[in-house]
């Protein structure tokens, strides 16, 4: 049973992953990406990383994918309006994607999978989960925070330039 | 097993049609309280009292002429109702609508699922919420209505965020997520409104925010944007995306009410169930009559206001939002984390 979840999921994830760049409309391409978030949250409760998966939804699906659907809406990009790039700049997008794939693909066939879930398949439950970044990676943890708030106090001084002068 | 199967669904299908009642007499329920409010008599034509109402309405909403304007995206424009009555639908499961039900020699809680990330959960599907009325604002491909899809967007997300933080107040003093235990808690001791009154104020407050209800209407004020998001849309399309709006309000009544007030819990039930000598069922069924009181009544506050208060220009609708709810949220948080540290709850 878990195993056809998985077969699906992933079969949905990457054809709507896949969907997110050929589709033509901008706003296609964000929905898509929507469904995309949706199928790895899924892998996520398949995992029993439960708050990982609420997580997932909440920031990316329903912030972070609001956020660009309302750019995009505000653009109102269509055919006409599609930038038409330099055959060397798209020569130049195919080869540098082509690099990143060949070495994500490098890292991830050398890489020791980390039995971790096997180990503990408590450790995604939200209680487990927050002892364990409140105590072992306090650290780390706080350190992410600290760069989160300095990227944010940053795009609001980006904003207020304008003001100032 | 078998036994448990068959009680869930009779349970979601029960859950299914309580809620489109309880959204179909909440549009009878809002022209009446309009009507109090403004010393008119409201509905009154349709069967006695006016009570068949709502059933005229959703027919002629199934017969009026359906339009899709040629110029829009079809697909899309279809999508946005139903993702609307969709997320509106989903966050019911949820909520423990009573105590403990005896089913064909077992017993079970009166509750869909009760996922111990609940809270989260409850999260997830609001947020998820603003698509409907983005993709069908957009779709329609009409100024006024993408004028309400972007006001829609930018008000979900503002208040989203001091929603989650009055949340975490609340977790804070329950330690857990799970809808079920936040209802038991409040069994015994007080409902959490005491240990969380500000906690519920704010909470109280996104929830119109979050409901698009006014005084926080932005995104459909027709004084300004015609109908706002729905400007383009008819017939029962128009009428899913007003429903999906009751259905919500029943739903987020069912979470501040299991939240903040007891939930199925009243006052001295012990002592009561064992003077009338209730059963197992009947003392439930008497639970979840009072918790549909409690929510009737937050249903009632919410066209209260509605009919009581202008509306919000935009400007302050963000500020009250960024600058007075997140900070007293974030010090809703300090202060609870500050009083249990007092007691020697946190350890």
């Amino acid at each position: 049973m878990t195993q056809y979840v998985f077969y699906f999921l992933s079969f949905l994830a990457i054809l709507s992953a896949l969907m997110v760049v050929f589709s033509k409309n901008p706003i296609h391409s964000v929905l898509y990406l929507v469904l995309t978030f949706f199928a790895i949250a899924g892998h996520y409760l398949l995992l029993n990383a439960q708050f990982l998966a609420v997580v997932h939804i909440v920031v990316y699906a329903g912030a972070i994918m609001v956020l660009f659907l309302y750019v995009l809406m505000l653009l109102n990009l269509n055919v006409d309006a599609e930038p038409v790039k330099k055959n060397w700049v798209k020569f130049a997008g195919v080869l540098s994607g082509g690099l990143l794939m060949l070495t994500l693909v490098a890292t991830f066939h050398k890489a020791e999978t980390m039995p971790l879930i096997q180990d503990n398949p408590e450790i995604g439950v939200t209680a487990n989960l927050g002892k364990i970044l409140f105590g072992e990676f306090a650290l780390p943890f706080e350190i992410s925070s600290v760069l989160l708030l300095s990227a944010m106090i940053g795009a609001i001084m980006l904003s207020k330039k304008e003001v100032k002068k | 097993m078998e036994n448990y199967y068959i009680f869930k669904i009779i349970l979601v299908v029960a859950l299914f049609l309580v809620s489109l009642l309880v959204a179909m007499y909440s549009t009878y329920g809002e022209r009446k309280i309009s009507a109090l409010m403004q010393d008119r008599i409201g509905p009154n034509r349709a069967g006695p009292l006016g009570l068949l109402q709502p059933l005229a309405d959703g027919i002629k909403m199934f017969m009026k002429e359906e339009i899709i304007p040629n110029v829009s995206n079809k697909t899309l424009f279809i999508l946005g109702p139903c993702l609307a009555m969709t997320t509106a639908l989903m966050a019911g499961v949820l909520v423990p609508w009573g105590g403990k039900v005896e089913f064909m020699g077992e017993t079970y809680n009166l509750q869909v699922a009760d996922l111990n990330i609940g809270v989260l959960y409850i999260f997830g599907v609001t947020s998820l919420g603003v698509y409907g009325i983005m993709i069908g604002g957009w779709a329609s491909n009409n100024k006024y209505s993408l004028m309400g899809a972007i006001r829609a967007s930018a008000q979900m997300i503002s208040y989203e965020i001091a929603m989650g933080l009055a949340i975490i107040a609340l977790i804070m003093t329950t330690g857990t997520m799970s809808l079920g235990e936040i209802a038991a808690q409040q069994d015994a001791g007080l409902a959490n409104i005491v240990y969380q009154p500000i906690g519920f104020l704010i909470f109280l407050i996104c929830a119109f925010a979050e409901l698009n209800r006014a005084p926080f209407d932005m995104p459909e004020s027709e004084s300004e944007l015609i109908g706002g998001y729905h400007t383009e849309y008819s017939s029962m399309k128009l009428g899913l995306f007003l429903f999906a709006e009751y259905i919500n309000m029943f739903i987020s009544s069912a979470v501040i009410v299991t939240f903040y007030f007891g939930g199925y819990n009243f006052p001295f039930q012990n002592e009561i169930n064992e003077a009338l000598g209730l059963s197992t069922n009947m003392a439930t069924a008497l639970g979840t009559l009072v918790m549909f009181g409690k929510i009737f009544f937050f249903i009632f506050f919410f066209m209260w206001v509605r009919w009581t208060l202008p509306r919000f220009r935009y400007d302050q609708l963000m500020r009250l939002g960024w600058k007075s709810m997140i900070p007293l949220a974030i010090l809703n948080i300090l202060i609870t984390g500050v009083v249990m540290w007092m007691n020697g709850k946190l350890n």
